[in-house]
């Protein structure tokens, strides 16, 4: 396991997430002890900067906004140039649980990338409503797309192996809701195997998920045509792959 | 209305909207981007295919004559693109302020390291 854990870069996009996130940060570092952990500040303006790099982790603080999408590029080009396999998502909030990671990452030797679903049995973690039967008709249909039964598509708590880091340092989509539903339209098109696994989600530790009608709607809108786009795209190849041919 | 004029809306309305989709789908246009486009190509393949349906509109909101409406509608959503582009434009110009900003201030650390990286250099050789 030591192996696999030091050539994995655990990513934690972060947005003024200075409460947060150095609990964070250590708890990773308590799971797994030789990994690198990259804090992506995505334009913060509180001291989620100065916070992280306190608490041992590695810092691109962004000039300005990118977005989660834009965060996570930086981190799998990152992981690319400085020679890591694996690429692990975190939430710099808290929300998701790095005693997880492992988990993830056992999965990860199998496949090319590995959800950490919240419905999959564990946690306590409830959508209602509109958003609830989005994220279903979302789930049935990128699981036909990626050929195995997904509960979650839009957890933001995944690990990436070295195939999916290669396409997705080139191709990881960054905008709205293009970097959880479109990526894995681009992963699976792409030819990676897709798995699942169950984690307990933890409530954030700020903010709270909105549950308003007209936000839900939009939200439906825009997944529908995120997702309309995503397979209406031509798929993609990785340089690498394009060599090989 | 004779059938080529009739045909001929509907295959402009169809070409403008073919065009929207195929841009989205190339990557060309990202999705903010295109959505009063969108509108307003839906809004012309309806009127286009159903012209009924516009003198139903501009009589019911007091339009004497129908085309009046396409003229306002068409302007009122360019002036929505055309304001949408200026606010992009304003984002757009704070971001590359704030990447000149970034990058002259990097230039300056990697020149005052190299400044006294020489004079650690001529030291040890003497």
């Amino acid at each position: 396991m030591s192996s696999v854990s030091a050539s994995t870069l655990i990513v934690m996009p972060a947005l003024n997430e200075e409460a947060a996130i150095s609990a964070v940060i250590s708890e990773v570092f308590r799971s797994l002890p030789d990994c690198t952990c990259l804090v992506v500040d995505d334009g913060s303006h509180d001291n989620t900067s100065a916070v992280a790099r306190k608490a041992g982790a590695i810092v691109a603080t962004l000039p300005y906004n990118l977005g989660v999408g834009g965060a996570m590029r930086v981190g799998f080009n990152y992981a690319l140039a400085n020679g890591f396999d694996n690429v692990v998502q975190v939430d710099a909030d808290g929300q998701h649980d790095p005693a997880a990671i492992k988990d993830l990452l056992r999965e990860l030797s199998t496949a090319d990338l590995v959800l950490g679903a919240r419905f999959a049995g564990q946690g306590e973690y409830e959508a209602r409503g509109p958003r609830k039967w989005a994220m279903i008709v979302l789930a049935k249909l990128l699981s036909r797309s990626a050929g195995t039964q997904l509960t979650d598509t839009t957890s933001g708590f995944r690990a990436s192996g070295p195939r999916a880091v290669q396409l997705f340092a080139e191709y990881y989509p960054a905008e709205y809701l293009g970097d959880t539903v479109e990526s894995l339209v681009i992963a699976s098109r792409a030819g990676c195997i897709i798995r699942q696994v169950p984690v307990s989600m933890r409530p954030r530790a700020g903010g709270t998920p909105s549950h308003k009608p007209i936000k839900a709607a939009v939200f439906l809108l825009r997944v529908g045509v995120a997702m309309l786009f995503a397979f209406l795209r031509p798929p993609v190849v990785t340089k690498l792959e394009q060599d090989q041919k | 209305m004779s059938p080529f004029q009739y045909i001929l809306g509907i295959v402009a309305a169809l070409l403008t909207f073919g065009i929207v989709i195929e841009m989205l789908r190339r990557r060309r246009l990202r999705e903010r981007h295109a959505g009063w486009w969108i509108i307003a190509g839906l809004l012309a393949i309806i009127v286009s295919v159903f012209p009924n349906t516009l003198e139903w509109a501009a009589s019911t909101l007091g339009f004497e004559v129908p085309v009046n409406l396409v003229f306002f509608v068409s302007l009122f959503i360019l002036f929505l693109v055309a304001l949408q582009h200026s606010s992009e434009l304003t984002k757009l110009e704070a971001h590359n302020r704030a990447i000149v900003e970034r990058l002259v201030i990097l230039e300056l650390k990697v020149q005052q390291q190299e400044n006294a990286q020489i004079i650690v250099n001529s030291k040890s050789k003497k």
